[in-house]
């Protein structure tokens, strides 16, 4: 019964492509309808702005507008906020499924707290932090908390009860069926989590930056509308989606790494 | 055939010894195992097969140590169990491969967590890979195998803590008869090579008859041992011996003990479904 596998490469090949093409041709095509639209007067340019005139406005936002500064500050105040969120998030996640007291007294109170307007609360942060990127960061990190705490306590909870019994029969300490087992089991719901946390902080990062108007994207954009530059505020926006690609690259090339075949 | 009083030996590697397993439910106390007795001697293959529910899956969880009986005693070379213990190697019925580590890291993990170096422990992991027919396979991921080649790694991990006992719960319940029964040969081919004393859970007569040197048929609810069969089939055996007559007599002979098990089990879940528990009058 003895087999033998041979290891698969991976060549590139138009039907590997076809995804990644066919999203590209979707959104071009989005433009292009949005730019027709535009130029029959169907559409009014005040309120979108032609996604010509948009990439039109890419060099003047950039030398201008220190667009690359403002990114990196908004990318640096995510990352802070997504690495605090991540390490903080797993470990009370861990700390509830660990003390069932706590998971039974604070359920409930975090899975409210992730459907909250937190957002609104920035006046008391601002209080608390001054008008500087701690307040920033503090809004995302605390917005992002509650998706990586449920989904850590889901992932934990949810291991496989055979996988646990394993454990125990090879006769695991208790820190051994953690590290061993639980947590790397966890991984994949964990990082759903993860990710839905960097969502939350997104979003907050950037309008809180709007609101309080300091730091990066958020503040540029809130300056580019102000002055009515409909152009130069998508292009502004267009970063901030480049930010949240960055972010979900980074993501889901740590999940590989850390799950490998899942 | 063996009556059950005569169960256990001197020389027995592994002896269960009057154990009685109780369940606290809230319709009262329920026996799952009622004072059962056996042992088993040093590379022995021995089978425990009996109808749905008759405490065969308590039984496997209460000599691995995952759970305590009421009463009784179970050792394994004269040493007293009172939870898991090295010298007992445990398969699961379901799957049970760690699905973000490879075939060599999953067969390797016995061997990290007694802090054996990792050239060592791959090169005795490649071992048991090869033992087990996956070569080939060192470096894929469970979810690129099939259910049978996820079990078979599931052997040989636990085969790699090298236990005096091998306990297997039906281990191929969840794939085909023609899976089955392939495996069947090479778990007999791997038992005989290390001379691996093994229990068998199973409610497969076949895979049973296939293996066993000695057949233990429980009673349904409460679990008692109802009779041992002593399996006097030539070594070494293949699936081939299934069609042999000797083979089919044995296969009868516990059907028919098996039968009125596992009749009274149907009746039992009827009346059960009939009368829900606390509708009785």
């Amino acid at each position: 019964m003895s087999m033998t596998a041979t290891t698969p490469v991976r060549r590139f090949s138009l039907a590997n492509a076809l995804p990644a093409l066919t999203g590209i041709g979707t959104l071009v095509t989005f433009f292009l309808i949005v730019e027709l639209l535009i130029q029959t007067d169907m559409l009014s340019r005040f309120i979108v702005p032609p996604p010509s005139e948009i990439i039109a406005s890419f060099p003047r936002v950039i030398v201008e507008e220190h667009v690359l500064q403002r990114f990196v500050q908004t990318l640096g105040e995510c990352l802070t906020a997504g690495v605090m969120l991540t390490v903080v998030g797993v470990a009370i996640g861990v700390l509830m499924q660990r003390i069932k007291l706590l998971q039974q007294a604070c359920e409930t109170w975090v899975a409210a707290l992730a459907s909250a307007p937190v957002v609104l609360c920035y006046p008391l942060f601002m209080v608390i932090f001054g008008r500087n990127a701690w307040t920033i960061i503090m809004m995302g990190f605390v917005a992002g908390l509650p998706p990586v705490i449920l989904k850590t306590l889901e992932g934990i909870s949810g291991t496989r009860k055979v996988l646990v019994n394993v454990g125990r029969s090879f006769n695991l300490t208790s820190s051994q069926q953690f590290w061993k087992i639980l947590f790397p089991a966890a991984l994949p719901t964990i990082f759903v989590g993860i990710r839905l946390g960097l969502i939350f902080a997104l979003i907050n990062v950037v309008g809180v930056e709007f609101l309080i108007n300091f730091g990066g994207l958020g503040q540029l954009i809130n300056e580019l509308a102000e002055r009515y530059d409909l152009a130069g505020t998508y292009a502004a926006i267009c970063f901030v989606v480049l930010v949240s690609v960055l972010f979900f690259m980074a993501v889901e090339k740590a999940e590989r790494w850390l799950t490998r075949a899942e | 055939m063996t009556p059950p009083a005569a169960q256990q030996s001197n020389n027995d590697i592994l002896v269960v010894d009057d154990v009685v397993v109780r369940f606290d439910t809230p319709d009262g106390s329920v026996t799952a195992v009622d004072h059962v007795s056996f042992g088993v001697r040093p590379g022995e293959f021995l089978s425990v097969i009996g109808p749905s529910g008759c405490g065969k899956s308590t039984l496997f969880n209460v000599i691995g140590g995952l759970l305590g009986h009421t009463e009784g005693m179970v050792s394994v070379a004269g040493v007293t169990i009172n939870g898991p213990h090295q010298s007992i190697g445990m398969v699961f019925q379901e799957e049970s491969t760690f699905p973000w580590r490879s075939v060599t890291d999953n067969v390797a993990f016995p061997l990290e967590l007694i802090g054996m170096p990792k050239a060592q422990r791959i090169e005795r992991a490649r071992h048991f890979i090869s033992l087990v027919g996956l070569d080939g396979f060192e470096n894929r991921y469970p979810n690129e195998l099939s259910g049978g080649m996820r079990q078979r790694v599931s052997l040989a991990r636990t085969l790699a803590s090298e236990p005096k006992i091998l306990l297997m719960d039906e281990p191929f319940a969840a794939l085909d008869e023609q899976t089955r029964l392939l495996l069947g040969d090479k778990v007999l081919q791997i038992q005989q090579q290390l001379k691996q004393t093994t229990l068998l859970i199973t409610h497969n007569i076949t895979e049973a008859v296939q293996m066993s040197d000695r057949i233990l048929v429980m009673t349904y609810r409460p679990g008692r041992v109802k009779r041992i069969v002593d399996i006097d089939l030539p070594r070494p055996r293949t699936s081939e011996i299934v069609g042999s007559e000797a083979f089919g007599r044995y296969v009868a002979q516990i059907w028919a003990d098996l039968r009125e098990e596992a009749s009274r089990g149907m009746r039992d879940e009827e009346d059960h479904m009939m009368h829900p528990a606390g509708s009785k009058s």
